[in-house]
This record gives structure tokens, sequence and C-alpha cells, in this order.
């Protein structure tokens, strides 16, 4: 999940990284009462889930409040990669002396956190590690022995030359690894972090990931979820324990198993369709899944058939035709069904699925040419 | 012959009274799986059919002399099942259960890999050697036993191959899911070396998705160090980027993680890869009727050279023989011409000491 830079410094704040100071809004007006309240020069910065924000024209400088106003007036309209900013951070504008990088990622090769640092911050780091390799010290954490100390302290130094600024820094890289550790984050990540006119470390900018699997242990990062920034029919999905991802095709997919729901979509690719959503319906799958899953998928007008590919393993095949029956009784799609199952109980299956007058396939390419003979 | 489970495989079951636990256990005794025990603490002194129920996995080890244990309880607990196996001296951990936390998974890697016990999972539906043993959820009836090792990143994708693998008249000696999340513990590597090594697979289907650099990886590893053929399939070419799709471990982050990258890995050391899944019987017919023609061809031509080589290897040793002969004859006497010389300068040596004595 991600979650906004103004949630990341919330985050950050609880763990004591320092971080300007500066209020969420979505209105212009009280971004130039803040500009106010601060008696100082702010940046409008938008918040929306994507990188390249301050390219976009989504962060600007303000030297007065009107300016705050104006701008974030600019900004509360824009669209930044095809997202709408509906909320702006108003924080207090800094004198930067020096801008360097530091971040935490999960590294699925060594499974481990790996820390990163650079003296060169502000820009892209994927940027500086392609151009500049040496200005980049990756550090992979003992994820039993966590992050200590003299580690941190190793990495300060290799950003500051000056010692008190890498021990400020080495005691950042600490607390940040503490939020990597305790939210359940994938990336945690500063950039900048800057230096400013009194000497001091300050976090300027936060990215935080988090560990969808993670989530079920913090139910406060939870309520940072964006609601505007999902899918509604994503979130109905998530709600039932589905995963469902929304495409631009006319076959609605409906599958047990993400690698089996992803080659269904890439087999009526294949044979010329286009599939209108990625959806697993996930393991041990009870009827009310099913009716769940059919109800989002005939949600799309767009939808011309609806393709059940089920392989019973720890999903029963009987459990699903259970479900595309009651579905069928409960909400009388007025589009086709095409069903494929093999597997657990499919036999059972079978027998239920007669009852209103389906017939199940046991192979999945017949089934997607059906689907799409029927779709066109 | 299988790999990571065999006959030898007895079996604990860590959630063995839960709905799924308790399904699956029947379906693995069905299939002839050794599950010697379960643990649901709480529950222990009772009986799942004629299976007896543990409260903790060492008791149930001490009990049972069980090696190998299957997981079906919920993330929040899956954790603590895990080193719980670990500590109760289990040497192969099958983890079925979805959602475990990607920091929790780095430190369980760690933690087995130093004490060398072998994590299948999580997030994975099992190994099955068929004929020998079910450890895990995949329905039975669509394996058979033969030479194909599959390993694979998905669940219900497996069955599909399988199935047409068996369709196909291609019979499994061991299938492995190793799980679709980030952090697994077995992953592609482990069983490509694995199936190499195992006198009793011919060659291996091996099945990723989108997401990581694991196919990479296995490219590279299989262009380095095995002989056996493989042919693979990667599901998720039309999938977009950014959004995970089901599994956490299947997202494309940035340019990494797609579908084509692993494909053209794949290809560039010799990996056919299949469009569909009912492709990949017919490239590893092709795959393996190639080998079999080169091993052939092979053999014809070593026949060949050995009659050549054997007479000149005849040839030539008679005339090393002669030479040898000389030359022994020689360094003997030049040899033994020397010994005589020592002995005298010995003698003559001891001769002037007892002069000197004198």
């Amino acid at each position: 999940m991600k979650i906004h830079e103004y949630q990341a410094k919330e985050i950050f704040a609880r763990f004591g990284i320092p971080i300007p100071k500066g209020d969420v809004t979505n209105s212009a007006e009280e971004a130039r009462q803040l500009a106010v309240k601060y008696e100082k020069a702010v940046m409008v910065k938008a918040q929306v889930h994507v990188g390249g924000r301050g390219k976009a024209g989504g962060i600007k400088y303000c030297a007065e409040p009107d300016d705050a106003y104006f701008n974030a007036e600019e900004i509360l309209k824009m669209e930044i990669k095809g997202l709408p900013v509906k909320k702006i951070l108003v924080s207090e504008a800094l004198d930067i002396v020096n801008e360097a990088y530091v971040g935490i990622i999960l590294d699925r090769v060594s499974k481990k956190a790996v820390v990163m640092v650079s003296p060169a911050g502000g820009i892209d780091i994927e940027q500086v590690a392609r151009e500049t390799p040496e200005k980049i010290m990756k550090f992979e954490v003992n994820p039993i022995m966590g992050l200590r100390g003299f580690e941190a302290t190793r990495l300060g130094m290799f950003v500051y030359d000056d010692f008190k600024l890498a021990r400020q820094c080495a005691s950042i890289i600490l607390k940040l690894y503490d939020v990597f550790i305790h939210s359940d984050a994938s990336l945690a990540e500063i950039n900048p972090l800057i230096v400013d006119r009194e000497g001091k470390l300050i976090a300027l900018d936060a990215k935080i990931n988090l560990d969808d699997n993670g989530l079920y242990r913090h139910p406060d990062l939870e309520e940072f979820r964006d609601l505007d920034a999902e899918d509604p029919d994503e979130i109905e999905a998530k709600k039932a324990d589905l995963s469902f991802v929304k495409l631009d095709g006319n076959v609605g997919c409906c599958v047990n198993g993400a690698g089996l729901a992803m080659a269904t979509m890439d087999l009526v690719k294949h044979f010329g369709g286009e599939p209108a959503n990625f959806l697993d319906i996930g393991g041990s799958s009870s009827p009310e899944k099913v009716i769940t899953a059919m109800k989002i998928i005939i949600g799309e007008p767009k939808v011309k058939i609806i393709l059940f590919n089920i392989f019973g393993g720890i999903t029963r095949c009987d459990d699903v035709a259970n479900g595309i029956v009651q579905a069928v009784e409960h909400l009388h799609p007025n589009v086709p069904i095409v069903v494929r199952l093999t597997g657990t109980n499919e036999d059972e299956a079978r027998q239920i699925l007669k009852s209103v007058g389906l017939q199940a396939t046991t192979s999945m390419e017949e089934a997607v040419k059906m689907a799409l003979e029927k779709a066109a | 012959m299988a790999i990571f489970a065999d006959n030898k495989t007895r079996v604990i079951v860590q959630g063995i009274t839960g709905r799924d636990g308790a399904f699956h256990t029947r379906q693995m005794v069905k299939y002839g799986t050794k599950i010697v025990g379960g643990v649901t603490p709480g529950k222990g002194g009772t009986k799942l059919d004629d299976i007896p129920v543990f409260d903790s996995m060492k008791e149930a080890v001490k009990a049972t002399r069980a090696n190998t244990s299957i997981i079906y309880v919920p993330p929040a607990f899956a954790v603590d099942a895990i080193y719980e196996a670990a500590d109760a001296g289990i040497k192969l951990i099958v983890c079925i259960t979805e959602g475990i936390p990607a920091n929790d998974m780095m430190k369980i890697y760690h933690f087995l890999k130093h004490r060398g016990i072998r994590l299948i999972g999580p997030n994975c539906p099992g190994i099955i050697s068929p004929g020998l043993t079910k450890v895990g959820i995949m329905p039975a009836q669509i394996h058979k036993k033969g030479k194909i090792g599959v390993v694979s990143r998905s669940g219900t994708l497996t069955y599909e191959v399988v199935y047409n693998l068996t369709l196909a008249g291609f019979g499994q000696s061991t299938c492995i899911g190793i799980g679709g999340d980030q952090i697994i513990g077995t992953n592609f590597i482990d069983c490509l070396e694995a199936f190499e090594n195992d006198p009793g697979t011919e060659a291996v289907v091996m099945i990723g998705e989108i997401g990581g650099s694991d196919e990479e990886m296995a490219a590279e590893f299989i262009d380095k160090k095995m002989k056996k053929p493989v042919v693979g399939f990667i599901a998720g070419r039309t999938a977009p980027p950014g959004k995970r799709m089901g599994h956490a471990g299947a997202i494309i982050s940035g340019s990494s993680g797609l579908a084509g990258d692993k494909i053209a890995a794949l290809n560039s050391v010799g990996v056919p890869v299949a469009d569909i899944p009912s492709q990949l019987p017919i490239l590893l017919k092709e795959k393996l009727e190639a080998v079999r023609e080169k091993a052939a061809h092979k053999k014809a031509k070593k026949k060949a050279a050995k009659k050549k080589t054997v007479k000149k290897v005849i040839k030539k040793a008679k005339k090393t023989a002669k030479k040898v002969v000389k030359k022994t004859k020689k360094t003997t006497k030049k040899k033994a011409t020397k010994k005589t010389a020592k002995k005298k300068v010995a003698v003559k040596k001891k001769q002037k000491i007892i002069l000197k004595r004198k």
C-alpha cells in the first residue's frame, strides 16, 4: 500500500525523525492561512501516489501568503500522471545547504533490508545508481541482528565528511530502520535529507510503501489508505478478500489463483481478445466470494462475457459451483457465462451447475475460445 | 526418484483440526502420504480419524519421529508455527499459509538457512512426488509418476501445466510450488540444482511470473550449471505495471519484473518459453528428442572414435614399451654406478675417521 508524503511524515515524527513544520489541506484559502501562521515562505506540495511531482509542477515555492493561495488553487486543479490532486501539503520553506539521500528497501535477492545512502540527494536515486554508482553506499542489514549503531555511523560518514553531521545522519538512519521494521514497510525513503543553515538534518520529503501482508497488525496505518486514489471496484473486492485489478477489455475473468488468473488474461489476449480484469477469488473460496466477484464483473458495462476458470486445489470446485448458481439466481446477469472446472470435487460441481443449465468444460483453452466467440 | 520429499517423508500437520487442515490431511492420507500426527494447541490427546493430535510440535516429533511438517494456520500464527517446527527438529517445512509479512520472512529465511532447514513456501501449494508422497494441497489425480521435474511460483497454474503434461504422457518426478511471495524459503535455483542432481529427473518445466528477478537468475544458473533440458512458461504478459497481481511478489515495479525480460533471459540460454500452457508438452518433447539425438550422435561418434583410438593406443603402447625398456636398462646401469661410487666415498670417509682417531 502506498501512503502520502504527509502521512509518511506523520510516521517519521512518531519515531523522532526531524521534519519541517507542515499541515495538509484541500483548500487554497486554508493554504493561505497556514502561510500566515508560519510567518515565512512555504512550499505547497501535491499529495498524489506518483513520483516526479516536482517536474510536473506539483511542488511550488510561495514567498507570500497570496502566492500560497494561487499556487494551491492551481495545484488542486491538476492531474499528475492521470491522478487528480485532492490534497496539498503546506510546509515551511527551509534554507538548504546540502541535499543527501537515505533509503531502506526490501531486497528480494538478498532477502534482507538494504540501506542505501548517497551524498547526491534530491534527484531520482535510480538515476544516481546508473550515472554515478560510486556515490551510493549500500548495506545489507542482518535481519536477526538488526541495524547496529556502528553500521549506521559508517553509512553516515559516507554521506558527510563532517563528523557531527555524520552522527546526526546515523541517528536518522537508525530511526528510519525502526520505521521500516515497525511499520512493516517495503520501502522507507528520505529524498532529500537536507542540512539547514543551523547545521541540522531535516527530512524534507518522505516516502513509505507498506507491505500489504503486514497491515493486519497496524490498524492505525490501514487508516492511511486513500480511498480516493483507489478504484471503487478494487476496494469492494478487497473487502470480500478478492484480488481484483481493472483492465480495459470486455472479457470478464473470474479465476482461482493469481498465476492462473494471469495466464487466463494472457490466453484471452493470445487468442485476440481483451481481458476486462484480473480477478483471483483466492484459496478456500466460499460461495459468497463468488457472488461478490460476479457482481463486480457485471458492474462494468463493457463486459460482454463472464469466463470462470477454476482449477480446484484448496479451492473446491463444488464451492465455486454453488457460488455461481447463487449468483445467477440473485444477480440475473444478462451476459453469457462460460465455465471451466477441473480438480478437487469437480464431479459434484458439474452436477450443481446442471441445475441452472450451465455446462462446464475441462480445458482452459476451449473455455477461452468459447468465451471469445460469445463475446464477439 | 524424487527431490526433497519421498516415501521416507513423515509428516506432521500444523493446524490439523481447521477446515482446510482437516480436509487436506484426509486427501494426503488417501494419497498414501505418511501423516504421523497433527498439532493444534489445546486439542492434544484427541484424534483426527486415526491420526493423533498433539499440543506442541516438540511432543509430536518426539512421539512420531516426523521429519516434515505442513502448515495450514492463519498468517498471524504461521510465523510462530515455522519457528516451532524448526525448534522441534523438523528438516522440511511446507508452509501453505498466504499473507505472512515480508519482515518476518526475512528473519525466518536466514534463521532456517543457518540451521540447514528447508522451507517450501509460504503461499504455496506444497510438493508432490507422484507415487511416493504428497505434502500439499494439489489435486492428486492430475499427477502421474514419471521423469519430469516441475517448479513453479504459482499454485493453480502449476495444476494447469501438470494436467497438460500428464495428458501428453509426461509423468513427473517431483512438482514443487515455491510460492508467490516476495521472500520464499526455496527458490528456482535450489530446485533446479536438486533436479539436475536427481537421477530420476530427465527434464524440468519451470513456471515463472512477473515481479522480481528470480527467473533471470535461474536462467544464469541453467546456462552455467545445468545439463538437463529446461522449458519454461511465464505468466503476466498482459499485467499492467505497478499493480500487485494477487501474489505479493507478482508486481512490475518501474521497469523491473517484466514478463518480456524474463522470457528473453530464458530464451538467451536456450530455454524455450511457451506462449500458452498447452504448448509446454510440445516444447518438452522437442527438447527431449533433441537431447536424445545428441546423445545418440555422441555415442556413435564415441564408438567410431574408440575403434580408431584402440588401434592407435596399442601401437603407441608397443613403441613406448620398447623405449621404456631401453631407458630402464640405461638408468639402472647409471644408478648402480652412482650407488657404488657413493659407497666407495663413504668407506674412504670412515677410513679417514679411524686414521684420525689413531
